[in-house]
């Protein structure tokens, strides 16, 4: 569901004006918004996607309900697509344009406020498609013709549904949302005013049958511990994390879809009750131990060779051993799997009126997994000791499990098995995946047409509006080991400021927040208050320096006069820089989240730089990016002598993000200032969302080397330097560069609060 | 002075991971400081004893914490019937018997400590006692080791480079698995099947570090677990008091590793 980003991306003004061109509106208030959500939109969309946003903007634009529906779908969708794909852009113009085809129309406002949510919480292009239908399915079953006239009345449910949309989807998953819906509907579906009630959570039947479809465990509330689930249990230390995608189960009438892993992650359902006396959490633990069992053990198998039977006794024999070796690893798990695990019973198939090939497949399947089961056939036991005993030694090996099942589909075949009618009861193991990821199939499509990349578009610094002259930093060479003197210029500018008002509505957003971290600055503060001992004059007198001074007159020795001691205030002498990577990927809506990396360090600088003013510590705060070695920039923030004041507070809620990540050279900068204090502890602190990276170097490790050169002589120089990474797949490299002087926000929403903390705790 | 008295008389325990006695001998036979790094308890002060039993020198061994002075190393004057009397520090007794001094944790120390180790560490090897106006000359039998945790993010909490640079370093990490559960085993005589369990949990977290644990499991906290189990306590709850309590209150990487301990034991 990747989309790639450009690292750096600018819009030039010609670009800009094309784009324009291609959006059919002539809405007066678009000039105002149309370049942010632009380049919002061209780092996150493909150049079809950009059409699409244009198109589906325009058709929009075209429904005639006023400017604000335009507005939200240009702010909004980029980050749809970028969390779902694409093709999510049409399907909501259309299906904006099909609305205002109705009597509804009035309601696509609503309509469109409540898409980024609910692809935020649904997760996948799948279940936003599916939500798009359910809402028109209540809204054409809601709205009334009045009989006898041409004359319709408009849904008077769905304005209020709209309205809690976002709550509700936090507590059913899709399908409790919809028979939710249903019921109201039914009951109430021909009382406007008792349907208007319903639909806004007003009444009590409303309230009563969302607590009865509030059932389960929602994947969306689960997610964090599952990750922790693979990292710690199945994943290497920095392997890469697959993403995992909900479904929801109970929309497709034909067959009930069944979880599945491919390239682009791991597909689970949106929700599991308990089953079998396993809780929801387990189940999804059960599913995914089953497939990084899968990723961890299984080799691929041609498809072409084999008759469907085969493939379905080859697909079990392996499910099969993935099981064995899944227990094997973990013992605990096999309570769980085999209370998942159905336990068919031999006589219940009749192979005179239906196929019991599943049937038989579901027995061995249980006989080889469990030791206790009680089973009568002499052919399984055959083939469950053969299985055994190919496993006895060690893991066996997908080939193995071919042969196994091919010769079992040989010795079991019957006539009967060809029937239409296939016993499918209790032969459903629930954690399985469907499978696909076996199988190769050697008669594949016309290689996908390699795109060029576009020649890297050489951007003419737009050239340096900047003030002062470069500074030129040396950058390390790793494949030659050696030093280029002089290699990257860096401008230092004064970053522009808007107004404070953004960042003290961040404040005044986070008062709890900042409430609790006042408990912890307290906590600090005792070190404000120091003793200072060996004073001739202080407030009282040093009673263990006293009796040292007279057991110094009594041996003979001048006794030391300064017996006494007095308080001081603070005790902490710490000069701290903050250093914000600003490229072009922090402009990024990271997903689960719904607000961008920069607005959250945003935040979450705004609280930091509360704390630390309120702690006293000397502080300084920089903005960094880079456009090839030329022009590396560094935006200066707040300065070690200024204030924290509203200029500062400016100037922060005014940063923007663009180009890429040179980071080496930015410590160089930051670390010259902090070279300057004479502070006795120096912190540079790094907040940033991926690794050392600009357009003008191929070698993916030359620059996270080089940044590694840098923390090294920062550290010659006394620098401490910690960074705060919020690349979840940050392991891969981060301790390469930063040593054990870093940290990993996984759940990034969370920043905002973190920063402070860990600031706290590294000064602690 | 009795050097007799910090002598260890029975071997420690250590499983090598490495050529790391070797290295310390050959550091000891140049008597160079030594800093032993790496993460808590994963066998740094036990190598150390082991060591210094090894070549048969006393051992004198200082947990520095937050309230450690200098002259709490050094020594002091003290009150006599008779008048005052110096007291020697554990610095100062070491370096007159020819001890391995080891300084465990020192970064918990305050900073002014530091210096006076400074001309120890050194061409010079001396000792300078001010209040005393004696020098000591370190006896050749001597060595200073201290003890540092990278781990531990904390500025506060960090050596300058002028502490640094007068070491030589050994790197220490958890022991590789097998290894690991042999030290359980021979530590708490567990059964050695548990053992491997044991360590298969904290390996489990371990993996964690950086997604919101700090730091892994220790060993020594797996030694913990280890003797609760062998003390008779159940294998969950000692897993949980030992291993899952100490180290987190996040409620979600709490649950994983709760699931971890019930999945590694069929409990
Ligand atoms: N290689 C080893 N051989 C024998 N025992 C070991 C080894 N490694 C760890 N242990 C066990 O782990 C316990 C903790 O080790 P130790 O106290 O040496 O840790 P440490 O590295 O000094 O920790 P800290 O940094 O917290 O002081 C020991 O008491 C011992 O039981
Ligand atoms: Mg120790």
């Amino acid at each position: 569901m990747e989309i790639t980003t450009p690292q750096t991306f600018v819009l030039q003004p010609e670009a800009l004006k094309t784009y324009r061109e291609h959006l059919t509106c002539s809405f007066p208030q678009l000039d105002d918004v149309f370049a942010d959500c632009m380049t919002e939109a061209a780092a996150l969309l493909s150049p079809k996607g950009i059409d699409d946003y244009l198109a589906g903007a325009s058709r929009v634009c075209m429904i005639g309900r006023g400017f604000e529906p335009v507005l939200t779908y240009l702010e909004n969708m980029p980050r749809v697509a970028r969390q779902v794909g694409a093709e999510a852009l049409p399907l909501i113009s259309q299906a904006v344009w099909k609305m205002s085809r109705t009597p509804n129309g009035c309601a696509i406002p609503g309509f469109l406020q409540t898409i980024a949510e609910a692809t935020r919480r649904l997760g996948s292009l799948e279940q936003l498609q599916r939500y798009v239908d359910l809402m028109f399915d209540m809204m054409e079953r809601t709205t009334r013709s009045i009989p006898g006239f041409h004359d319709t009345i408009p849904s008077p449910g769905m304005p209020g549904l709209l309205e809690q949309i976002p709550f509700l989807l936090s507590q059913l998953s899709l399908e409790g949302l919809r028979n939710w819906i249903n019921y109201g509907i039914h009951n109430h579906g021909d009382h406007p005013e008792q349907q208007r009630d319903f639909f806004q959570l007003q009444s009590a039947d409303s309230r009563a049958v969302l607590q009865r479809e509030r059932h389960g465990v929602l994947f969306a509330d689960h997610e964090r511990k599952l990750d922790l689930y693979l990292w710690a249990m199945w994943l290497e230390q920095g392997e890469e994390k697959p993403d995992l995608v909900p479904y929801s189960e109970s929309f497709d009438e034909s067959r009930k879809p069944q979880p599945y892993f491919d390239k682009l992650g791991i597909r689970v359902p949106d929700i599991y009750d308990d089953l079998n006396g396993v809780s929801g959490l387990d189940r999804y633990r059960a599913l995914l131990a089953h497939i990084a069992g899968h990723r961890r053990w299984s080799g691929p198998v041609i498809a072409d060779n084999f008759s469907p039977f085969q493939r379905i006794a080859i697909e079990l024999f392996e499910d099969c051993r993935i099981d064995t070796l899944v227990m094997r690893r973990y013992p605990g798990l096999r309570r769980i799997l085999l209370s998942l695990h159905p336990t068919p019973t031999g006589e219940a198939c009749d192979p005179e009126a239906e196929s019991c090939i599943r049937h038989r497949l579901a027995i061995l399947s249980r006989a080889v997994l469990d030791p206790d089961y009680d089973y009568g056939d002499p052919d399984i036991r055959e083939f469950a000791e053969r299985f055994q005993n190919l496993l006895v030694e060690g893991e066996s090996e997908t080939k193995d499990m071919v042969g196994l099942a091919t010769s079992f589909v040989a010795r079991t075949r019957r006539q009967s098995d060809q029937l239409p009618n296939v016993r499918y009861t209790d032969t459903v193991v629930d954690y399985r995946d469907d499978n696909r990821s076996l199988w190769v199939f050697t008669e594949i499509g016309s290689e996908e047409a390699s795109f060029d990349l576009n020649e890297k578009q050489v951007q003419e610094a737009d050239s340096p509006e900047f003030g002062l002259p470069p500074r030129h930093y040396h950058e390390w060479d790793y494949t030659t080991q050696s030093i280029r003197p002089d290699w990257v210029s860096l401008y230092e500018s004064l970053h522009p400021g808007a107004s404070p008002a953004l960042v003290d509505k961040l404040l005044a957003r986070n008062t709890a927040l900042a409430a609790r971290l006042k408990q912890i600055l307290d906590m600090l503060k005792p070190q404000w208050l120091v003793r200072v001992r060996y004073q001739e004059d202080g407030s009282e007198l040093d009673l263990d320096v006293a009796i040292r001074s007279l057991i110094d007159f009594r041996a003979g020795h001048i006794p030391d006069p300064r017996i006494n001691m007095s308080h001081r205030s603070d005790g902490r002498d710490i000069a701290v820089s903050l250093l914000i990577d600003l490229s072009q990927s922090v402009a990024d809506v990271p997903a689960g989240c719904q607000q961008t990396v920069l607005e959250l360090s945003q935040e979450a600088v705004a609280l930091l730089g509360w704390a630390i003013d309120k702690l006293g510590d000397e502080f300084a705060i920089a903005g960094f990016s880079s456009n090839t070695r030329h022009e590396v920039r560094y935006q200066h923030i707040k300065g070690f002598a200024e204030k924290w004041d509203d200029n500062v507070k400016a100037r922060l809620g005014a940063l923007e993000a663009g180009y890429s990540t040179r980071m080496g050279a930015a410590l160089r900068h930051a670390g010259h200032y902090l070279d300057a204090r004479r502070a006795e502890k120096k912190l540079l602190l790094v907040l940033t969302d991926g690794e050392p990276s600009d357009i003008d170097v191929d070698d993916e490790c030359l620059l996270i080397e080089d940044t590694r050169k840098a923390v090294q002589e920062l550290d010659r120089d006394g620098i401490y330097t910690h960074c705060i990474s919020l690349d979840r797949r940050a392991d891969e490299y981060v301790s390469d560069i930063f040593g054990q002087h870093y940290t990993v926000i996984d759940n990034i929403e969370r920043l905002p609060e973190k920063l402070p903390q860990l600031f706290m705790s590294l000064t602690k | 002075m009795d050097s007799e008295h910090y002598k260890i008389e029975s071997e420690p325990f250590y499983a090598p991971q490495g050529n790391e006695i070797d290295l310390y001998t050959a550091a000891y036979a140049s008597r160079l400081p030594m800093m032993v790094k790496g993460p808590t308890g994963c066998g740094k002060s036990r190598f150390i004893e082991h060591m210094a039993w090894k070549l048969g020198k006393p051992l004198i061994t200082v947990a520095c914490n937050e309230d450690i002075t200098a002259s709490d190393l050094v020594g002091r004057y003290l009150l006599d019937a008779g008048g005052t009397r110096w007291l020697d520090g554990p610095l100062t007794v070491a370096a007159r018997i020819g001890a391995i001094c080891y300084l465990d944790e020192i970064v918990e120390a305050r900073q002014d400590t530091m210096v006076v180790i400074h001309p120890l560490t050194d061409h010079r090897r001396t000792l300078p006692l001010d209040k005393k106006g004696e020098r000591v000359e370190a006896h050749p039998d001597f060595q200073l080791v201290i003890s540092y945790n990278p781990g531990y993010q904390s500025l506060m909490k960090d050596l300058k480079q002028s502490t640094k640079q007068r070491f030589v370093a050994l790197d220490f990490d958890y022991a590789g698995a097998g290894l690991e559960a042999d030290i359980l085993v021979k530590e708490t005589g567990i059964d050695k099947a548990v053992a491997g369990k044991l360590v298969q949990v904290g390996m489990t977290a371990r993996k964690l570090k950086g997604h919101g644990l700090d730091e892994g499991i220790s060993t020594r906290l797996l030694v913990y677990a280890a003797s609760l189990i062998k003390g008779g306590v159940a294998v969950r709850d000692a897993c949980r008091m030992a291993l899952v309590r100490p180290v987190t209150d996040d409620a979600d990487i709490r649950s994983t590793l709760d699931h971890a301990i019930d999945a590694v034991f069929e409990v």
